[in-house]
């Protein structure tokens, strides 16, 4: 199995510009490794770090050390993105445009051909259950079929990786089920699927591996049935435990 | 290159399905239209007034359109937050900036050939004269100095986060380009230093928008410019055009993009 995303030592500062400069460390040396083929769930509470890693392996926020890798390639090269796809945490795509219209504008990025952009967009509007709103402007659609949009937008270049940043924020439970379903459905296709999320029921229904961070630390990273058994509890037992979070019974 | 087009093509997309654009032609056409129909001064000429008019109506729809249409491109893009997943595709920042400017460029351009089909409607079946390469020059000219605008209103958007406050900002410096650039020079000789050292270097420093405008040559029938001197015009343009998008570059290359 070989090594699709890894981050070696990454660490991230951000300097505040406002009336007193304060440094604040947002990754403390996280060393992760996902390998191809797996759905990898990074957990963490909120302010934890979760969405700084992933804007570094993006290339959105450049590491103050360390180094991230997507497929070998440094992330600060544009070409390292050319076979993932990136579902952000509740975007509001461009609502003049139709369904359809959009991945036709994201196929044209990855320079796909009009035969096999066509195909690709019937195959992932089928596949989102976007199929009779294709031709509806965004603008009419509702919050989850938003994020519905945004996941086959994530598809259009039929990527290797999928990073994920909290897929189901926000949604209802019918609009995460199915969110759960398409993850569920491109690991079985071999996708290896990258997501952050605070839902632990289901992380642990779709997770192979995950990572647990806190502020900006890795504190465990492991299968979820090894977490599950060191720590004789459920997954948020457990997470709670990493984090070393006490419940009001516990202390 | 497909990149920058792909861009640029939801840029002219927008353009079209918004509102202010047609607001903007209505508004100019009907001005024109009630212009045309006043007896200005029982002179017989009467079509000068209209020509002078609408043309100067055209050079302010045209900025506005440009100027609105750039300062919000990038601020809509961080608001909605669609440069995430685009610039997490293999879309470097240069291309983003390239391709926000040609569709913004090419959604002006678009803009003004509709003003001026209107313009030349209007005044070809009053006069009967339609003198195309003079249309045709001022459509470049102004066009080319919109490129200017644009870029000048993308630089700006990246500073400031407000397009409102960016559209003001450039609507104010531009109005005053063109209204006194081209006589700084003549302001600084009757000056003392250091005021006149400061004031040949703005002269010397700002774009001359002004050079662009050869509204009067349209509206008095004064001929056409000559062709070197679109020429020089046109590579000036492209000059500032590139500085002021080399700025914009540098400026976005390091901004942190925190989702």
């Amino acid at each position: 199995m070989s090594v699709i995303l890894k981050t070696e030592k990454l660490r991230v500062e951000f300097t505040s510009h406002e009336f007193r400069q304060t440094k604040k460390v947002a990754l403390v040396n996280l060393d992760m490794e996902v390998n191809t083929g797996e759905v990898f769930g990074f957990l963490g509470p909120n302010g934890a770090g979760k969405t700084t890693a992933i804007n570094v392996l993006l290339g959105f926020v450049p590491p103050t050390r360390g180094a991230a890798y997507l497929f070998g390639i440094d992330v600060r090269q544009p070409i390292a993105r050319q076979r993932i796809g990136y579902l952000p945490e509740m975007t509001y795509y461009y609502k003049f445009l139709t369904a359809e219209e959009l991945l036709r504008f994201y196929a044209k990025i990855f320079g796909l051909p009009r035969m096999e952009a066509d195909h690709r967009i019937d195959r992932l509007l089928k596949l989102v259950e976007l199929e009779p709103a294709r031709k509806r402007p965004i603008k009419s659609y509702s919050k989850g079929m938003q994020q519905r949009v945004g996941l086959a937008q994530a598809l259009i270049n039929n990527p290797d990786l999928l990073i994920l940043d909290e897929p189901t924020s926000g949604l209802d439970p019918l609009g995460r089920m199915k969110v759960r379903e398409i993850i569920q459905r491109l690991k079985n296709e071999g996708k290896t699927v990258f997501f952050s999320s605070h839902e632990l029921g289901e992380v642990e229904t779709v997770c192979d591996r995950v990572a647990i961070i806190n502020q900006g630390e890795l504190k465990a990273s492991g299968r979820v049935s090894d977490l599950v058994a060191q720590h004789h509890a459920n997954l948020e037992k457990a997470f709670l435990d990493i984090i070393g979070y006490q419940t009001q019974s516990a202390s | 290159m497909n990149t920058i087009w792909a861009l640029a093509g939801v840029v002219i997309k927008e353009l079209y399905r918004r509102k202010d654009f047609y607001v903007l032609f209505v508004l100019t056409a009907l001005i024109t239209i009630a212009a045309g129909m006043v007896n200005f001064f029982h002179d017989p000429k009467i079509v000068r007034y209209v020509k002078d008019i609408c043309m100067l109506l055209i050079w302010v729809s045209a900025l506005v359109i440009a100027l609105i249409t750039t300062a919000r491109q990038i601020p809509a893009e961080r608001e909605s937050r669609t440069i995430f997943p685009l610039l997490a595709k293999p879309v470097t920042r240069w291309q983003f900036i390239l391709g926000k400017f040609l569709g913004c460029w090419l959604a002006s351009g678009i803009a003004l050939l509709v003003f001026y089909i209107f313009f030349a409607i209007i005044t070809g079946s009053r006069e009967q004269n339609w003198p195309w390469l003079t249309y045709l020059q001022a459509i470049w000219l102004q066009w080319a100095m919109l490129a200017m605008v644009i870029a000048l209103a993308l630089l700006g958007s990246i500073i400031s986060a407000a397009p409102s406050s960016t559209t003001t900002i450039c609507f104010i410096a531009i109005a005053g380009i063109l209204l006194v650039g081209g006589h700084l020079n003549t302001v600084a000789l009757n000056q003392s230093q250091p005021l006149q050292t400061i004031f040949y270097t703005i002269y010397f420093l700002i774009p001359h928008l002004e050079w662009f405008d050869i509204r009067d040559r349209v509206v008095y029938d004064w001929g056409l410019v000559s062709w070197l001197d679109c020429v020089l015009a046109t590579l000036y343009a492209a000059a500032y055009t590139g500085l002021f998008l080399l700025l914009t570059w540098i400026g976005f290359r390091r901004k942190s993009l925190n989702t």
